[in-house]
């Protein structure tokens, strides 16, 4: 730092003078500042202004009792009125369904990655699928799970194929976010835990793990926002609801996503309008409170390195 | 561990004290051990160190007598053994963590190998070129179904995206790393973040209704000054839901991600390097230049690569914006036409998988983008690989010293 402060003066206007073109190369420096700060604001108006549109045009249903344990039934596009209970409802269970299934297979890959595959040739191709995992897109994931659970099995169209889907594209978040905190672990800990005797795995379970646990939660966190806006699987995989439906197992089940997707062409009708817009205030809700709990988390369980 | 006279181990000299202590370390170790099937042979080989020296061993019972017998200098090489021996639970565990391991190989190894399985019927019956036919027909007694003019859509329309999206990225990255006031930079980080946590379906709705109308003047703009060139030709009317619109929405989505990457590696750059720069009187932005970008080239050219990878699966969005053209007009190449991506047909069609055959033609599209984006993701992947830090990039290092000095 005492570097920086004290050649200063080196690329203030006096030394630039000495090169005789400072003139050029100032000019040049205020143009990168001016255009770097530009790209600073132009990446901000998206988001606000998204964010105010959805706020302002979906907040009034919101504060409507009927709107969090309601659902949809026997209302048209016409008639104001029902809730978003069902596909709140919807939207939850087949989040955590999908949690269930893809956090202990992610929590284990990582742990294969850091504690038992590091620097093995098996370990680089598992890491380098879950990259490429993690770029499958989202309808792609939904039409390999059509193709094996309704073209192959001959199931029907279910939560339960959504959840599946869905955790094609958890899985990647939350294995790479638990790997990188188990890799925070210091070692001293392992071998503390060795050295009394400890066998690896209850050393894995009761020291490492724990001690990454916060790192894992965000990562769970993450991964569940990320799961919860996806449309496409919902698409493909299940009908939309307007009844009440929490099994995941039979029928059709409503979720925030489709019932924006229902009523979007219908945005001419104001009661259609109101209740797209409130569904996409809901889930952007759900999602942001997500993210933002998630770094919380993460801010204030970060592992202390020496 | 096994000590040459055959008493007590070298790092306990005092016997007594071994023979307390060591009860408690050894339930530790052993407390899982279990029946194993190797269980038999240790407590075998354990009874004959207990015959053949009776005096020596046991004041402990059981297993721990096992791990004590490791003085006898008779057989080193079973002793070796002992630590997989007893823990059922780590064979088990590690069993299960090698198990989850295979199953992500196993998982993208499946879907490559279900989707193919299931759209080779439908690709031999097509009777049209798959790959460059632009008709898409599946289903009837004559499918006919191409996929020129999805993959020249979702191409094109992703393509640009990146275009925008990398140099905003790559400001937004530096405004976090270097320009930004200390305090405001986390926040800001988080922002950009927050970003890729909106559902691409409210991307979608805004787009069309809100974000839409303000490009027409841009798209009129663009194609008065580059009309002539087919691909900026703006076919008549005011159809908002153009492939330029998609691509503009997507550079917004694909931002975070290209945004992340970029703002870690430049993060990166070695301190040496920076003040060295701006040691030999660099200004901030001729340090950026020297230093700091050619040591983050190689990431954001990963960074932008994922996000192209992005762009090129983006499903719901895209659905929305894209008007699809009639069936009867002419095929029109230009991003002020609408359009269908690879994505977006087949979100658009799902009600129409009534059939083995037309489902095939769509799985046979979905193969085509998850090998677009397999080979895409994997490009960025290797480019990572290679630049990984640690492995210094000499070429680069040169190259941003002859800068060095040629400006000095």
């Amino acid at each position: 730092m005492t570097a920086i402060t004290e050649n200063k003066p080196a690329y203030d206007g006096q030394a630039l003078d000495l090169t005789g073109k400072s003139g050029a190369r100032a000019f040049k420096n205020t143009l990168a500042t001016v255009l770097i700060v530009l790209a600073f604001l132009i990446a901000m108006i998206p988001l606000l202004w998204i964010l105010g549109t959805v706020i302002s045009k979906g907040y009034h249903l919101l504060l409507n009792a009927d709107w969090w344990s309601q659902s949809q039934r026997g209302i048209t596009v016409r008639r104001q009125g029902g809730g978003a209970y069902h596909a709140i409802m919807g939207t939850l269970i087949m989040s955590l369904i999908t949690a269930l299934i893809a956090v202990p297979i992610a929590v284990l890959g990582a742990v294969y990655l850091v504690e038992y595959g590091k620097g093995t040739r098996a370990a680089r191709v598992v890491s380098f699928m879950i990259d490429i995992l993690t770029g499958v897109p989202s309808i792609v994931a939904a039409l390999f799970i059509y193709a094996v659970w309704i073209t192959i099995f001959g199931f029907n169209r279910v939560g339960f194929a959504v959840s599946l889907s869905l955790v094609l594209l958890m899985l990647p978040v939350v294995l790479r976010s638990t790997e990188e905190m188990l890799k925070l672990v210091p070692d001293e800990l392992r071998e503390a835990s060795y050295a009394l005797g400890v066998p690896k795995w209850k050393t894995i379970m009761k020291v490492v793990v724990p001690t990454a646990f916060g790192g894992i939660v965000t990562g769970v966190m993450l991964g569940l926002a990320r799961v919860m806006g996806e449309t496409a699987p919902l698409l493909i995989l299940v009908g939309y609801s307007k009844n009440i439906n929490l099994n995941p197992f039979n029928g059709f089940m409503g979720a925030l996503p489709t019932m924006i997707n229902q009523d979007r062409t219908e945005l001419a009708l104001q009661p259609a309008a109101d209740r797209v817009w409130a569904a996409a205030l809901t889930l952007i809700l759900l999602v942001l409170v997500l993210n933002v709990l998630a770094r919380l988390v993460a801010r204030f369980s970060a592992i202390k390195s020496k | 561990m096994s000590s040459p006279d055959g008493t007590a181990p070298p790092d306990r000299p005092d016997g007594t004290a071994a023979g307390q202590e060591q009860p408690t370390i050894e339930d530790l170790v052993h407390e899982d051990a279990g029946p194993t099937p190797r269980f038999e042979d240790l407590a075998e080989e354990h009874a004959e160190h207990e015959a053949a020296q009776p005096a020596e061993v046991m004041t402990e019972s059981g297993t721990e007598s096992a791990a004590a017998s490791t003085a006898v200098p008779a057989e080193p090489e079973k002793k070796m053994d002992l630590g997989p021996v007893g823990h059922l639970g780590d064979r088990l565990f590690s069993a299960f963590a090698r198990g989850s391991g295979g199953l992500v190989v196993l998982i993208v190894a499946f879907v490559g190998i279900f989707l193919l399985a299931l759209a080779i019927p439908s690709l031999a019956d097509d009777k049209s070129s798959f790959l460059f036919s632009r008709i898409w027909e599946p289903g009837g007694d004559q499918p006919r179904f191409g996929i020129a003019a999805m993959f020249y859509t979702t191409v094109i329309s992703s393509i640009i995206a990146m275009l925008i999206a990398v140099p905003i990225a790559i400001g937004v990255a530096l405004f976090i790393t270097y320009y930004s006031p200390k305090r405001l930079a986390q926040p800001v980080a988080y922002a950009v973040d927050l970003l890729a946590a909106v559902p691409s379906i409210i991307y979608g709705l805004w787009g069309i209704m809100f974000f839409a109308p303000i490009l027409l003047p841009v798209i009129n703009g663009l194609s008065d000054v580059l009309g002539w060139i087919p691909l900026f030709e703006k076919p008549p009317g005011d159809n908002v839901g153009v492939v330029f619109t998609a691509s503009v929405v997507l550079a917004i989505m694909i931002l975070p991600v290209v945004t992340a990457i970029s703002r870690e590696i430049f993060a990166q750059t070695p301190i040496s390097h920076r003040e060295g720069a701006l040691a030999l009187g660099a200004t901030k932005w001729e340090m950026i230049r020297m230093s700091v970008l050619p040591y983050g080239r190689s990431g954001v050219v990963s960074a932008s690569m994922l996000g192209l990878g992005r762009a090129l699966g983006e499903t719901v969005a895209v659905l929305i914006i894209l008007s699809v053209p009639n069936g009867n007009d002419p095929w029109n190449s230009s991003i002020f036409a609408g359009g269908e991506t690879f994505a977006s047909k087949i979100a658009n069609n799902a009600a129409e998988f009534d059939s083995p055959e037309k489902t095939g033609a769509y799985i046979a599209a979905g193969l085509v983008l998850f090998v677009v984006t397999f080979l895409v993701n994997s490009a960025a992947r290797i480019i990572v690989d290679r630049s990984a830090p640690g492995g210094k990039r000499p070429r680069r290092n040169r190259r941003a010293g002859a800068a060095q000095g040629a400006s000095s």
